[in-house]
């Protein structure tokens, strides 16, 4: 405390002096140090904790999903799927089409479920319902279609890619 | 009104419900002595420093950490797979190790300063606990990796409460969650190590500060014997707090250094049926009493060098934990050369048994 005092005292005596430009270049200098010092610190614990996301940010550079067998998918029903990190859906329709979309909710990032009794992809959550073959949203909350999958169906399985 | 006359109202609120200037007239207040030995006063601190640092990298291992039978597969991501983890989990371990070394410093400054005589009987035995608390922090968060030396480490960690007459076998199964060491075991000493001890470890270390705010800085006998005038003395507020936190960069620091050059390793995962490794030895916390055993067991082989070896050990420790009371006076201090000597007896034997266990493992 008694240091600090005097030393003040002695600048406000000599304003003009260098002093006070040397302390001030010293405080600045030890501040931007102390500021280094924390990110050096706070950069590992940040990157360690972010290691999920960026596992998933990697894994939804995925293009193309392979789903083998999936060919015989009977008509009427879904299976589901993980594309990159997130559930994806592919519907075989009654009427022979394939349909794959992603199966978040553009609400709130519900899972959504294929009715092929009512004709619709529903959202239990807020209610939210969806086109099956475009996967546009027809009504409830959803303020945007569900992303539509290019498929191709061979001997093997099925094939969806990122449209 | 302005920022000012705001910051003072918002404090002044505050200050009737909280009386923060009560605390701050007590920091303000606050000495530390000036002496030839004022080093010491720092070791308490960095044990503090080191505990908040094992509280933080803890909670970060705690975040993909998995006990049971995914114990080592958790690790292992840790160490390789996560970012920076092998980071992280180095400097736990590291920290693990400077901590209890900045302890046995402290208690042997405290020792040798006569610091727990009278009024700080408290002092010495809370701290006292809180080692021993600080040793079962070391042995159950060295099971929890799970590889070939944990795992070995464990087992015959937990063989030395067999050998208490009676209760002893039933003591280690209790321990273990049966009768070898398994996912049962880690299981446990995970629930140990980051609910009971902390429990344990948070409230007494708080009493334990206290008890130094309340009685302030020990001196030694050589500054008692100056007159008050000759004494010198710096605030806490802000010369030694300063100090204190240049110490705690420089632990910080080495730290650091130790963590990133020399990562803590992963061993092989533990296979119940493998033979334990060649050189296989205890931490260097646990070398000592260690060593102490195997050298009685040679002496006087099977059970009874196990239980002299116990005995030996309880009355060593109920000796040194009782050092306030048979050396009590303020007065003749200087002259108490009984414990002055007992400290030495036990400096010695620590270091020389630590040596000889190192030197025969090779």
């Amino acid at each position: 405390m008694s240091e600090s005092a005097i030393s003040e005292n002695i600048v406000q005596e000599h304003p003009e002096n260098g002093d006070v430009k040397t302390r001030r270049a010293f405080l600045a200098a030890a501040g931007a140090a102390g500021v280094c010092y924390a990110a050096a610190l706070a950069y590992p614990v940040y990157r360690y904790l972010a290691s999920p996301s960026e596992m998933a940010l990697s894994a939804s550079a995925v293009t193309e999903v392979t789903l083998k067998d999936a060919q015989k998918l009977p008509a009427g029903s879904v299976l589901m799927f993980k594309f990159g990190p997130s559930p994806a859906m592919l519907i075989h329709h009654e009427d022979g089409q394939w349909v794959a979309l992603t199966a978040v909710c553009t609400h709130l990032g519900c899972t959504v479920q294929y009715e092929p009794q009512m004709d619709r992809i529903h959202c239990a959550c807020h209610g939210g319902v969806y086109n099956p073959y475009t996967g546009a949203n027809v009504s409830g909350p959803p303020p945007k279609p569900l992303k539509l999958f290019k498929v191709a169906v061979n001997d093997t399985g099925v094939e969806v890619t990122r449209a | 009104m302005t920022t000012k006359t705001m910051a003072s109202n918002v404090y002044g609120w505050m200050d009737e419900r909280l009386g923060i200037s009560e605390l701050a007239a007590f920091a303000r207040k606050k000495t530390v002595p000036v002496h030839a030995q004022s080093f010491w006063y720092y070791w308490g601190g960095i044990t503090l420093f080191l505990f908040m640092l094992q509280c933080f990298t803890g909670v970060l291992l705690l975040v993909y950490y998995r006990p049971g039978v995914e114990a080592y597969e958790s690790v292992r991501q840790i160490t390789f797979v996560m970012n920076f983890g092998w980071l992280i989990r180095s400097a736990h371990a590291w920290a693990a190790n400077l901590m209890l070394f900045a302890i046995l410093v402290h208690m042997f400054s405290v020792f040798f300063m006569k610091a727990y005589r009278k009024p700080r009987e408290f002092g010495w035995l809370s701290g006292m606990v809180l080692l021993a608390l600080a040793a079962c922090f070391g042995f159950s968060g060295y099971l929890l990796p799970m590889d070939e030396l944990s795992y070995f480490a464990t087992k015959v960690g937990l063989q030395i409460p067999v050998a208490i007459p009676w209760i002893g076998p039933a003591i280690a199964n209790m321990l273990r969650g049966g009768p070898d060491v398994t996912e049962f075991t880690v299981q446990r000493f995970f629930a140990l190590h980051v609910v009971v001890l902390p429990a344990l470890f948070i409230p007494l270390l708080a009493f334990h500060l206290w008890l130094v705010q309340r009685h302030g800085n020990a001196v030694p006998e050589s500054e008692e014997a100056k007159p008050a005038a000759e004494r010198k003395s710096m605030p806490f507020m802000p010369n030694f707090l300063r100090k204190d936190i240049a110490m705690w960069i420089i632990s910080l620091n080495v730290l650091a250094l130790l963590a990133s050059v020399f990562p803590w390793a992963l061993g092989k995962p533990y296979d119940s049926l493998a033979p334990a490794p060649m050189g296989i030895h205890p931490e260097w916390y646990f070398m000592s009493p260690f060593e102490m055993l195997k050298m009685l067991g040679s002496v006087l082989p099977g059970e009874a060098g196990e239980i002299a070896g116990l005995l030996l050990f309880t009355l060593g420790i109920v000796l040194w934990l009782l050092i306030p009371f048979y050396d009590p006076s303020k007065e003749s201090g200087r002259r108490a050369r009984v414990a002055h000597y007992f400290g030495l007896l036990a400096v010695f034997a620590l270091l020389a048994t630590t040596v000889i266990g190192y030197w025969t493992i090779r």
